[in-house]
């Protein structure tokens, strides 16, 4: 058995999301509402050497496809990923993510002052923009530290 | 303009604001011919953060088109207090009025009770983010004077939490105006206002002084650096000093130069300013009547459009 393999074994079935940049693994989990409970196989690898991105992580759940919406959000914080689904040890589909126009009820927002922070009974809504995601309601944009501020 | 609510500057179309601006012209005109255009209905105005003067004006629009209003009486004791949501309260007050105006501290809070209620809502401002009817009658304002396009610009004061600030230069961006932002550097724009100035291509600078820009000026519009914002007093106090005119200062302004203020002013526009030919912040401040009344009739309009606001001429 060679050393990469020894990291991540083969799935069977389900989904293994490639390419995500370095230390963002576990933000990949929950953004998938992934802990362990459900009971499926996950395979985390991190900061496994990357030809395209020097350092990258892996992550691989079984008897799991990924919805549009799990996939958009996604998109925010690893935006090279690529989408694997494994069907019976063969990967049967292929896709690089795209980024959302918009993202419903994931991220909070970072503004303290914001109506969504108020204890209203609101859903938070941000529309992706140029090179971040801005809040709906108090306009604030969200960059780099999108990671910070999912909410699930 | 075709908006159910007025929630933020940047919802607004040049034909939008100018078609607000011509009927708040003919409001002016012949006040007479609006009084009883909205008689029967009800105004609601939420002020869930202190507010005499913007209360009042839209108080006064709403009374001035026929209008009854309500309004929540002292923050304190009202359901706020009790730990209400503002969504709850804003569906309640719907049952009671035709129209919602809210002040509310937090940012989007406008934007939430538009989406909450059926019936129009005017942000009159929503913490450190908009206040797009001061917007209407800043502009009401500049345009009696100057015309709004080829027109220059300066912004000078708290930029980063002044809400009629971030209002006014969004709505600068559908006009040919050169906008100059003179600020210390801990309130400048903020990053949300000047992406957006950004993406309209507008024509922004910023500066740390005044006199260098005052002399190209058509328009200072002075807005005031409250001393919650600074730490320290004595930096409060250094800061605020700088950004402070006289009717000294106006001597190297351009003889019509227009001097603009939100009010309340503190001590940012000396005394002395009131007695030049500058001076125009009372009559800002007064503009509030005929632009809020064009901005009610409007939106409740929008709302019912087939109702008889003497428009159905041929029927
Ligand atoms: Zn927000």
């Amino acid at each position: 058995m060679s050393d990469h393999e020894l990291r991540v074994s083969k799935i069977r079935d389900g989904t293994v999301i490639d390419h995500v940049e370095g230390g963002q693994a576990l933000n990949v989990l929950a953004i998938l509402g992934i802990d362990g409970s459900g009971g499926f196989g996950v395979s985390v690898g991190m900061n496994v050497p990357s030809d395209r991105l020097g350092r990258k992580d892996i992550v691989k759940v079984e008897d799991r496809e990924l919805s549009q919406s799990e996939v958009d959000v996604l998109s925010l914080i690893a935006p090279e990923a690529t989408i694997n689904i494994v069907r019976d040890f063969e990967v049967v589909e292929k896709n690089r993510v795209t980024r959302p126009d918009g993202v419903t009820g994931v991220l909070s927002c970072p503004n303290r002052n914001c109506i969504t922070n108020a204890g209203e009974p609101v859903e938070t809504r941000f529309d992706v923009v140029a090179d971040g995601v801005r809040c709906d309601y108090c306009a604030t944009i969200l960059r780099a530290d999108i990671a910070d501020h999912i909410d699930v | 303009m075709r908006q159910d609510h007025l929630i933020t500057a940047t919802q607004l179309s040049r034909d939008d604001i100018e078609a607000v601006l011509d009927r708040a012209r003919a409001v002016a005109d012949d006040p007479a011919a609006y009084a009883d255009r909205h008689a029967g209905r009800v105004l609601a105005l939420c002020f869930f953060e202190p507010s005499t003067r913007t209360r009042m004006s839209f108080d006064s629009a709403a009374k001035r088109l026929g209008m009854n209003t309500i309004g929540m009486g002292d923050v304190d004791s009202s359901s706020v207090s009790k730990g209400e949501s503002l969504s709850d309260t804003v569906r309640v007050i719907e049952g009671y009025a035709d129209a919602l105006v809210l002040r509310h501290p937090s940012e989007g809070a406008a934007t939430l009770a538009g989406e909450r209620v059926d019936v129009p809502v005017v942000n009159a401002g929503d913490g450190a983010g908009q206040h797009p009817s001061q917007t209407l009658l800043d502009l009401h304002t500049i345009r009696e004077d100057h015309g709004l396009d080829d027109l220059t610009i300066g912004i000078m004061g708290d930029l980063k939490y002044g809400r009629t600030v971030h209002s006014l230069a969004a709505a600068l961006t559908e006009f040919d105006a050169n906008q100059h932002f003179i600020s210390p550097d801990s309130l400048r724009l903020p990053r949300s206002v000047r992406f957006d100035l950004h993406e309209t291509g507008a024509q922004i600078r910023e500066h740390d002084e005044l006199e260098p820009v005052l002399g190209e000026l058509d328009v200072l519009y002075v807005t005031r650096i409250q001393k919650e914002r600074f730490p320290d007093e004595n930096e409060y106090h250094r800061v605020a000093g700088e950004y402070r005119i006289d009717a000294e200062t106006l001597e190297a302004a351009a003889d019509d130069l227009t001097v603009m203020h939100p009010l309340p002013r503190v001590d940012e526009i000396a005394p002395d300013v009131d007695e030049t030919d500058h001076a125009r912040y009372f009559e800002q401040a007064h503009n509030g009547i005929p632009v809020r009344m064009a901005l009610l009739d409007t939106l409740l309009e929008n709302a019912d459009p087939d109702g008889d606001e003497g428009t159905e001429v041929d029927r």
